[in-house]
């Protein structure tokens, strides 16, 4: 046997800097945002495909993406806007929560996808080399072909209801950006917990549930009382909701709520973040 | 060891993977368990399992290093389980290597597996596009390479079919058109030739040569010892997971060969890898006049002796030889017994020697392995089964007796042949 390391030659300071350096894995590694934006034609195909197979072989294709909210809406107009009377902000029932359920399913859909996306793409993580981060963003993002056409489906309702959105609109990118934020920074953990330990994945329907009732869905933030709203805020779902039924609807302005809601993503992101890239580095010999 | 001037592409020093064996890391750990290891802990130290904490461990690999220079085409060989694809799996940073480091000048382009990223919904042409973006490839180099993917794959009439129609034969085909069309300064290739029939295996092998033309940087991991050869110029043989050889092409094929055959220097008599009832055993292997733990070197053309000793122990009533050699590919060229020559040995007791004698080695240059066994005749039993006994390298001879021996390493047996004119 022998030992090459002492008759090699050992880079000096002169050489040039390698393009790639392969090193132990570390505690803390950095997001390297200059590699994802070389990827991102990676992540398009990866959102493309999703987006492809989704209804492949179905009849219904598409409409699969307006028909689970509008029957929810169905449900709770019947049930809790009727029969519990739950009060609407002065708004129709319907409209009430159809415009809540259109950003929640964005938000319940992209946390779905993308808390499975590692283990369901464990076949190309072990064989090819990408930044690993491509993947649970693909996940949130591939909900937003649903979202666009429920969206519309949204409009028209408003413009049954006679509602015509006010100059808040445009603050509706921003509703938007804050609800895929939430559910990409809840996505690393939970993708990347999912990888060692599988129970996760079976958290995930439950989770979505209780968040479901946690936040402002069926009823209006107004009605929880004083003394809670600020640990309400904690949600960032709320501050989306609400805000964005405000930019549409023109009900109350969420205010202090999203702030609050926007400082919790910020944390949640970050910390996903440091934890999904320091789990990277073991991904392929675990999942 | 060889020392090439030129840039390095790669540079490995002291590379090490740990895995963990035997429950913590081979499979995914419900929280259950992981809590339950928590409370394992204090109990531990008085159950004295674990005190053995090397026999947990497995070193995968274990301080390789080596440099690779631009446009070397290098071999990786070596048994299964000896740390070939953990090798290439931690310079393609799929995985993490545990010790040491590894430098990489110029973009790499992996190709572990046939058809990665493929998904079975889409179509052959949305495949192209997204295995391609998969390997490292742009949207732009994709379409740039699309019609001459779809014309190396043959599957122009299937294009907008979904894979998962396509029989095996064309999905491997697509995939590796795809794959083949990467153009990265350093290629990492894992076995890849392996796979589907001949035909492919043929048009791959003329991809790897053109890559091979054009200078670029290859690591290949093969097991098949004739690709190695074609295309490598130098070879790395990796044993339990470290570097045992590192040099040209033949002989670092020989060194592995001979430690496969030998077994680590055990002589024939002393080997435990071998079939049969075990009533007797074959003590030894000689050719011609070489001692039995070297490669004998003989010619084509040459009168080849094999001297094979035995030992039996139940007594056979008619036993019957077998003398087998295949070349480096493992066909079967060559296969003799006693039987076919109408040679009947008589009950055989004790020890004792027989000979088997071919006039005219009908056997092109190269590196053949012999297997040799005993048994029962008329169909019984086999008593014993030695596979790779010896090696025996054939080096160019004067088989015709014509003194040409240009052509001699086409094909894989030589056959006497006589032309003449028909005069009309």
């Amino acid at each position: 046997m022998i030992s090459l390391e002492n008759v090699l030659p050992h880079p000096t300071s002169g050489d040039p800097e390698p393009t790639i350096k392969i090193r132990p894995p570390r505690r803390w590694v950095p997001v390297d945002f200059h590699e994802l934006g070389e990827y991102r034609e990676l992540l398009f195909s990866f959102v493309s495909r999703d987006v492809k197979i989704r209804y492949k072989q179905t009849v219904l294709g598409f409409l699969w993406a307006i028909i689970q909210p509008l029957f929810l809406m169905v449900v709770f107009t019947l049930f809790f806007g009727r029969i519990a009377n739950i009060p609407s902000d002065g708004i129709p029932y319907p409209l009430f929560s159809f415009a809540a359920l259109i950003p929640w399913t964005l938000f319940a859909e992209g946390l779905t996808r993308s808390s499975t996306s590692m283990v369901n793409n464990a076949n190309i993580i072990t064989k090819v080399y990408f930044p690993r981060l491509i993947i649970p963003i693909s996940g949130i993002l591939s909900p937003l072909v649903d979202f666009t056409i429920a969206f519309i489906i949204l409009l028209l309702m408003m413009a049954y209801y006679g509602f015509v959105p006010t100059i808040a609109i445009v603050f509706l990118p921003f509703f938007i950006l804050l609800a895929l934020l939430t559910s990409l920074s809840v996505g690393l953990w939970l993708s990347a917990l999912n990888v060692k330990y599988r129970d996760f994945q079976y958290t995930i329907p439950f989770i979505i549930q209780i968040w479901l009732f946690v936040s402002p869905v069926v009823y209006p933030a107004s009605m929880i009382p004083q003394q809670w709203q600020f640990l309400y805020a904690l949600n960032p779902m709320s501050g989306v909701i609400e805000g964005f039924r405000w930019a549409l609807l023109g009900t109350n302005p969420p205010q202090g709520m999203i702030l609050i809601s926007a400082v919790v993503v910020v944390f949640l992101l970050v910390g996903g973040l440091f934890y999904f890239k320091r789990m990277e580095q073991y991904f392929a010999d675990v999942v | 060891m060889i020392l090439l001037s030129g840039e390095i592409d790669i540079r490995v020093r002291g590379l090490g993977k740990k895995y963990s064996i035997g429950g913590s890391q081979e499979e995914y750990l419900t929280l259950r368990d992981a809590l339950v290891n928590v409370f394992k802990i204090p109990f531990r130290r008085l159950t004295q399992k674990d005190v053995d904490q090397s026999t947990n461990e497995f070193w995968a690999l274990r301080n390789v290093s080596f440099d690779v220079h631009k446009g070397e085409i290098i071999g990786i060989i070596g048994r299964n389980g000896a740390g070939k694809s953990t090798l290439l799996k931690i310079l393609s940073r799929i995985t993490t290597p545990t010790e040491g480091e590894a430098d990489i000048f110029g973009r790499v382009g992996s190709l572990l597996e046939v058809g990665t990223g493929f998904h079975p919904e889409l179509t052959g042409r949305e495949n192209i596009f997204l295995s391609g973006s998969i390997l490292g490839m742009r949207k732009s180099e994709i379409e740039e390479r699309f019609d001459e993917i779809v014309k190396f794959s043959e599957i122009e009439k299937f294009l907008d079919t979904p894979v998962k129609r396509y029989s095996s034969g064309m999905y491997v085909r697509l995939a590796f058109a795809v794959a083949a069309h990467m153009d990265t300064e350093i290629l990492i290739v894992d076995e890849v030739l392996a796979v589907g029939d001949a035909q492919f295996q043929k048009k791959c092998m003329g991809k790897m040569e053109d890559v091979a033309r054009v200078g670029r940087t290859v690591l290949f991991v093969s097991h098949n010892m004739a690709a190695i050869q074609k295309l490598c110029s130098r070879c790395l043989l990796l044993v339990s997971g470290e570097v045992y050889k590192d040099g040209p092409v033949s002989d670092v094929i020989t060194t592995y060969l001979n430690m496969s055959a030998s077994v680590g220097g055990v002589s024939l008599a002393k080997r435990v890898d071998r079939k049969g009832n075990g009533d007797g055993r074959l003590t030894a292997l000689f050719i011609n006049d070489s001692p039995d733990d070297q490669i004998a070197s003989v010619c084509s053309g040459d009168t080849v002796r094999f001297h094979i000793t035995f030992k039996i122990q139940k007594p056979i009533s008619s036993p019957i030889f077998y003398l087998a050699i295949y070349n480096n590919m493992g066909t079967q060229i060559i296969h003799c017994n006693t039987e076919l020559q109408g040679f009947e040995p008589g009950p055989l007791h004790g020890e004792g020697e027989i000979v088997c004698e071919i006039p005219r080695l009908p056997l092109p240059p190269g590196l053949y392995k012999i297997n040799i066994a005993i048994g029962h005749g008329g169909g019984g039993e086999i008593v014993d089964h030695v596979e790779s006994a010896a090696l025996m390298d054939v080096l160019a001879g004067d088989f015709y007796g014509t003194g040409h021996y240009r052509f001699l390493n086409r094909g894989i047996c030589l056959a006497d042949h006589r032309w003449r004119f028909i005069d009309s």
